[in-house]
């Protein structure tokens, strides 16, 4: 993850989301793409070479937590993204078993993420991905109660 | 959960066709597998057939294969064939207008939401997977991959 991949990055994601983010993605590559530490890592997929041109066709964020919730330290995927016109290409899958390589090195043995019940597009990547139910339930409320 | 006969059937039946895309496998086949009825499961696989999930191929060596897609196929395309699992009970029905019924409702349709979320998201390469690695290594359900 570069700099000059930050806009990029803002873009696919507004594409995949439509909701634009650029301060959120800022902050994001300030605190995981930038300074990279075992434990935060920002990777992107790039299609092309530097003759023809780059351009990015996915990404991953993720980071390792400790503790929190009583959980012994595991590897959390807090965002995955694959350009609608590069799926199916095996991008979303490339890019977790590259994270997964940076979580082990960072000493865990357990991945995690969690996606709306509704998004059955992450829910079956990831299920295929043999990504299990967890032994957490998430758990809200709405705050006029 | 609980699912009934049929569908369990339905489910090991698919994913036997599934691991051999390449064989044609009888009902008698499949049954002494699972130590089920041939008579049940014939209609099980009537069932399958009507909906396009499997073909049948008649004649010597005929039988059964899979025609779905596994990537495609969820646990809930088959499990929605052979029962509505959703449907609301007549008992929760009859109190459905008290804070008590809605409140159990609630309850319920959380656990409802969950489960139709975690069967449509388990496709039947999934499941060969799955089947892999309780297995162990070495015993592939499949030639299947991703």
């Amino acid at each position: 993850m570069r700099a000059t991949d930050v806009a990029e990055v803002i873009s696919l994601d507004k594409r995949v989301t439509k909701i634009a983010k650029p301060e959120y993605w800022n902050e994001m590559f300030a605190g995981y793409g930038k300074s990279r530490r075992n434990e935060r890592i920002f990777l992107v997929a790039e299609f092309g070479d530097d003759k023809a041109g780059r351009r990015i066709v996915g990404f991953i964020v993720g980071e390792v937590r400790a503790w929190e919730f009583g959980s012994a330290p595991c590897g959390w995927v807090i965002a995955l993204s694959v350009d609608p016109d590069a799926r199916l290409h095996g991008i979303g899958q490339t890019l977790l078993e590259a994270i997964c390589i940076e979580f082990k090195n960072a000493g865990v043995s357990k991945m995690r993420t969690m996606v709306a019940r509704d998004n059955q597009l992450h829910l079956l990547f990831f299920r295929s991905e043999g990504m299990m139910a967890g032994p957490y339930i998430q758990l809200e409320k709405d705050l006029d109660w | 959960m609980k699912l009934q006969i049929s569908s369990r059937l339905a489910i090991f039946a698919l994913l036997e066709l599934a691991a051999h895309p390449d064989q044609q496998l009888s009902v008698a086949e499949i049954g002494e597998k699972y130590g089920v009825s041939s008579h049940h499961l014939a209609k099980v696989m009537h069932i399958l057939g009507r909906a396009g999930l499997v073909r049948s191929l008649r004649g010597a060596g005929g039988g059964y294969q899979f025609s779905g897609s596994v990537r495609r196929m969820t646990l809930l395309d088959v499990i929605e064939l052979f029962e509505d699992w959703r449907s609301t009970d007549s008992a929760s029905r009859t109190v459905v207008g008290t804070g008590e019924g809605q409140a159990l409702r609630e309850v319920l349709d959380e656990i409802d939401d969950i489960a139709r979320a975690t069967l449509g998201s388990i496709t039947i390469a999934t499941m060969l997977k799955l089947v892999d690695r309780h297995r162990g290594p070495g015993r592939r359900a499949s030639a299947v991959s991703g």
